[in-house]
């Protein structure tokens, strides 16, 4: 007997499309009514690296609970390729939902008893009311939205208000669309008794002011307001959309209504050594300038990336990661170039990386980025992923002071050089470790100086020196320790503040795109009696606050998204810490790491029995993460 | 090895050009090159050439690879930003600092390894962008730093000072450049400074992408018979198709020549180009017909030297982009920063 699953505002659909078949814009049709009833979303997309005729999937999960992490499972699958069919099917939970266009004939022996089937013969429809195929394609995609507001009790207004938002001065679309959207939906009304789903949507207030935004967007949009105005780059997925949205912001905000000059400059270079070459000639003479890349590009930057740590040139790199090595899983998800682009290049090296858990802190450290390569004189990465950069991810409003102003650093003026104040270089005047620079065409007799890779005295002279070279790596640490105070420092939840509870001994670090995911598994584990605080770290290098939040629990589990335990071996690196004391928590088959998975992990590694599926937890038992300590 | 500043002592009888500046105050560090190397006549034509163009010192950004030829910014205009880049990687570096700041005057240097080896990539895309600077390689035909390994521009059967024949064709920078869009192409040779240096001169007038070959010979490892890039090689081989005087822009007018052995070329600031012509059927405004005629004396294993092609009104890499007058980097918030009114905006239309 199939069971019935009875889920208001709390399960995870999945459409599963051909590539190029115009399913997209449909599917987040459906995600944003949602959104607009109040109810949180977060939809992924699931995509190979092909752009035309293979499989792509769609996931969206509904949480009343505002979790945004990946659930893992589908309640209900929109299996609309036959080629994934049995994948796809396999993957719905027992009592879920198979929705099909049931126009193609499908045997018993291709379905499941212990779940549901609804059959709509969404082609049939499609194909007698229009004659064009590219409509009939496009909207059978509007069709299974319709099928499915019926379905789900989504409130047809507010998709009807989507799509004069979305058709807004190409209002001609308009009514073929609604009529798609109808004939969908009062087939389901008239064919099915719709009551029966066991998935349901009702309004609630739990979105909030909350915006709906990509990653790659918010980054770009921090380069903005953060100033950047030279961006050189080369295509790559998953951060070509950064410079998209970076070209479509400029053009709105950046070019002079009257003249239409640019004040901005962006660069599609031959490859990305030549981009991050542009991004250090930039900065080296005063503009600020990002480039946004991922692994492979990274590999590629490394010895100019050197250069600007040697030479103390600010420079920005956004790295979307994604699965390596080399081309590794092109359009899936990683966390997985910490030691690349922390220590990238040939020597000792150290480099600034900030680590953003959503869209809004893609635009918060973006802009941050550019205040701290200035600041620090040294190249500082941004380290997003595809799972945050190319999904539309739910977050807090984009917020801008607008008192705010560009920190350039320490920057020697002509009028400072010509009032006789000592320039050099390398001079660790103020003893952090950061020197004071001159703008080329300063001034026309004092403060020009020679950059170069080859080590140099304080005055930047050339010098092969040993104690010079030592007392210059030596500033360099001084600069990067620094860095801790400037840096976006770490955020702690603790869980005797959120559960009442007498405090633990256990820690959990993690970082960047796992953060909603493990909010998740902190409340779970809570409703499970295990008790852990988080650390959410936020930059390298570590603040000390990280080491002591170590220091006071006798085992820290750090979950992060790749095989080796990078972040774990930088932090036993870093900190000088015994090993034994870190446990990883380790999650690389390139989909986002779901709660399950960390609670799953977390009570192996405890020895306490296996945990129940996430998606089975009573919701009423699960408490949202709160108590955040910064 | 060690930096070695010259003294700063001014002889107070010396010359000063139009900014007041003296020859020594073009100059650098002393040279650390071998003595009699190419490089080191190469880097004293950039300082007559930016003598005689009364060119601000500290307004010029000059910037290299890696190699022989790459540390030579080293030694002149020392009161000017330098950056020796990475190996092959200076025209990247040097259209970066063009972006951020188009009001420097952008003076790369390179070597025939760092361009037409490790770094022609980025000589090629630097180009065809039309990024205003004046792009120089000493060419030697050798890698020089790393001791006398043939280099991308070495000739077909020229011979190593090992004795190793050289069996790959030659990159020729001229052409490529030719063909990628330059609109100011030279050829030189480091020991014609009377050539060289109007040449340098004009090509720092010029407001687009300049690029001039020098044949530099390396005296260490490049200056044997057998070798095509040693001094007598090219003293017997050299064939100048025209020598320049630059003609400033008030006496333009007055100046009187004799037709067909002279040709003025107008540039867009003004000044005059006079090319005392030493092949009469030359024709500097035709690419295609430059090519030719380079093509043809290859064969004849001649040099070409001289101001080979110019366009009178280049555009470059600021015009293509529509960038705005003031430096990029000169922009401050009220520019550059939205606002949170624009952000609500945004906010509000992401819901
Ligand atoms: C990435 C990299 N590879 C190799 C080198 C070693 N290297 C230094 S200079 C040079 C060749 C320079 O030749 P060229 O540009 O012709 O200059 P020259 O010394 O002849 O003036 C090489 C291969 C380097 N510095 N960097
Ligand atoms: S090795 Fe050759 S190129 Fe280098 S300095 Fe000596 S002569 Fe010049």
């Amino acid at each position: 007997m199939t069971t019935t699953l009875n889920r208001c505002n709390d399960f995870v659909i999945k459409f599963a499309n051909v590539n190029g078949s115009g399913s997209a814009s449909a599917n987040e049709l459906f995600a944003r009514s949602i959104l607009r009833m109040g109810v949180p979303v977060s939809p992924r997309n699931i995509f190979p690296s092909n752009i035309q005729g293979m499989p792509t999937w769609y996931e969206v999960r509904v949480s009343e609970a505002g979790y945004l992490g990946r659930r893992g499972g589908c309640d209900m699958m929109v299996a609309m390729n036959p080629q994934t069919w049995t994948e796809d099917l396999k993957e719905i939970v027992s009592g879920g939902y198979l929705f099909y266009d049931s126009t193609r004939v499908i045997h018993a022996d291709q379905l499941r008893d212990d779940i549901h089937i609804i059959g709509v013969p969404l082609t049939q429809l499609c194909n007698e009311t229009w004659s064009d195929p590219r409509q009939r394609q496009l909207f059978k995609n509007i069709m299974y939205v319709g099928v499915l507001s019926a379905l789900l009790d989504i409130d047809t207004a507010e998709i009807e208000q989507l799509l004069a938002e979305q058709y807004k001065g190409k209002e001609k679309l308009l009514p073929p669309n609604k009529q798609a959207l109808h004939l969908g939906r009062d087939y389901a009304l008239q064919q099915m008794d719709c009551s029966k789903i066991g998935l349901k949507v009702k309004r609630a207030d739990k979105v909030g002011d909350r915006i709906f935004i990509e990653g790659n967007s918010a980054a770009a949009l921090g380069c903005i307001y953060g100033g950047a105005t030279v961006c050189a780059w080369y295509p790559i997925t998953p951060s070509t959309s950064v410079v998209d949205a970076f070209q479509k912001y400029c053009n709105k905000f950046r070019t002079d209504p009257d003249t239409g000059k640019k004040h901005y400059a962006i660069i599609q270079a031959e490859d990305e050594i030549a981009s991050i070459g542009m991004v250090i000639g930039a900065g080296w003479n005063g503009a600020r300038a990002f480039t946004a890349t991922s692994g492979p590009g990274i590999s590629l930057m490394t010895e100019f990336i050197g250069l600007a740590y040697f030479a103390e040139i600010p420079a920005t790199i956004i790295n979307v990661q994604r699965g390596g090595p080399s081309t590794g899983m092109p359009t899936r998800t990683q966390q997985a170039d910490l030691y690349s682009c922390a220590y990238a290049s040939n020597g000792d090296t150290k480099h600034v990386l900030l680590f953003p858990e959503d869209p809004k802190e893609c635009f918060d450290f973006a802009a941050a980025a550019l205040d701290l390569a200035d600041q620090l004189q040294t190249p500082v990465f941004l380290m997003t992923d595809l799972d945050i950069g190319m999904n539309t991810r739910l977050c807090a409003p984009l917020h801008w002071d607008d008192t705010r102003q560009m920190q350039r650093g320490k920057i020697m003026t002509a009028a400072e050089l010509e009032a006789g104040k000592n320039f050099g270089r390398y001079l660790d005047v103020d003893g952090d470790g950061v020197p004071y620079r001159t703008y080329p065409g300063t001034h026309p007799s004092k403060g020009a100086f020679f950059t170069r890779g080859t080590t140099k005295d304080r005055y930047a002279r050339y010098s092969e020196n040993g104690e010079v070279y030592v007392d210059n790596m030596e500033r360099l640490l001084r600069k990067f320790d620094t860095a801790k105070k400037l840096v976006p420092q770490p955020i702690e939840t603790l869980c005797c503040e959120s559960a009442g509870a007498s405090g633990t001994s256990i820690g959990v670090i993690y970082f960047g795109s796992t953060s909603p995911a493990m909010q998740e598994a902190f409340d779970q584990l809570q409703a499970q009696q295990v008790f852990v605080d988080l650390l959410r770290l936020r930059a390298f290098p570590f603040p000390d606050s990280v080491f002591d939040f170590v220091a006071r629990h006798s085992k820290v589990f750090v979950v992060e998204q790749n095989r080796d335990g990078q972040l774990r071996n930088m932090l036993v690196n870093e900190g000088n810490l015994n090993p034994a004391k870190l446990l990883p928590v380790l999650h690389y088959d390139g989909t986002p790491i779901t709660a399950r998975f960390i609670v799953d992990s977390i009570r192996k590694q405890l020895q306490l029995a296996p945990a129940l599926p996430s998606h089975e937890l009573p919701i009423t038992q699960v408490v949202a993460g709160k108590g955040v300590k910064s | 090895m060690t930096y070695i500043a010259k003294p700063k002592l001014h002889h107070p009888s010396l010359p000063k050009n139009e900014r007041g500046y003296t020859r020594r105050d073009y100059e650098g560090a002393v040279s650390t090159l071998c003595a009699g190397c190419g490089h080191d006549s190469i880097s004293a034509a950039i300082v007559q050439a930016c003598f005689n163009a009364n060119i601000e010192p500290h307004r010029v950004a000059k910037l290299s690879g890696i190699g022989c030829s790459s540390k030579a910014p080293t030694y002149f205009l020392g009161g000017s930003h330098g950056f020796n880049t990475v190996h092959g990687r200076m025209p990247s570096v040097l259209t970066g600092a063009n972006l951020a700041n188009r009001e420097l005057m952008y003076l790369g240097i390179s070597g025939d390894g760092d361009s037409a080896s490790i770094g022609i990539g980025q000589f090629v895309h630097s180009i065809r962008r039309g990024v205003n600077m004046v792009y120089i390689v000493m060419n030697n035909g050798v890698y020089g730093l790393t001791k006398g390994q043939f280099s991308a521009t070495a000739d077909k059967g020229s011979q190593s000072k090992k004795g190793i024949t050289n069996a790959d064709s030659p990159v020729d920078l001229v052409m490529l450049a030719l063909q990628l869009g330059a609109t100011f192409v030279a050829r030189s040779f480091s020991g014609d400074k009377e050539q060289l240096v109007p040449i340098i001169e004009a090509a720092f007038q010029h407001k687009g992408s300049a690029f001039i070959d020098v044949v530099s010979p390396c005296v260490a490892f490049n200056n044997h018979t057998g070798s095509t890039k040693s001094y007598d090689f090219v003293r017997e081989h050299n064939d100048a198709v025209n020598r320049i005087d630059i003609v400033p822009h008030a006496e333009a007018e007055t100046v009187q020549y004799e037709a067909g052995a002279l040709q003025d070329v107008l540039q867009s600031d003004g000044s005059v180009l006079r090319l005392r012509k030493r092949h009469l059927d030359y024709d500097v405004h035709d690419p295609i017909k430059v090519m030719t005629y380079l093509h043809k004396h290859q064969a004849l294993g001649e040099l070409v030297t001289g101001l080979l092609y110019v366009h009178p009104a280049p555009e470059d890499l600021h015009a293509h982009l529509n960038t705005c007058d003031k430096p990029l980097n000169q922009l401050g918030e009220r520019e550059l920063v939205p606002g949170q009114g624009a952000l609500a905006k945004i906010n509000a239309s992401l819901r």
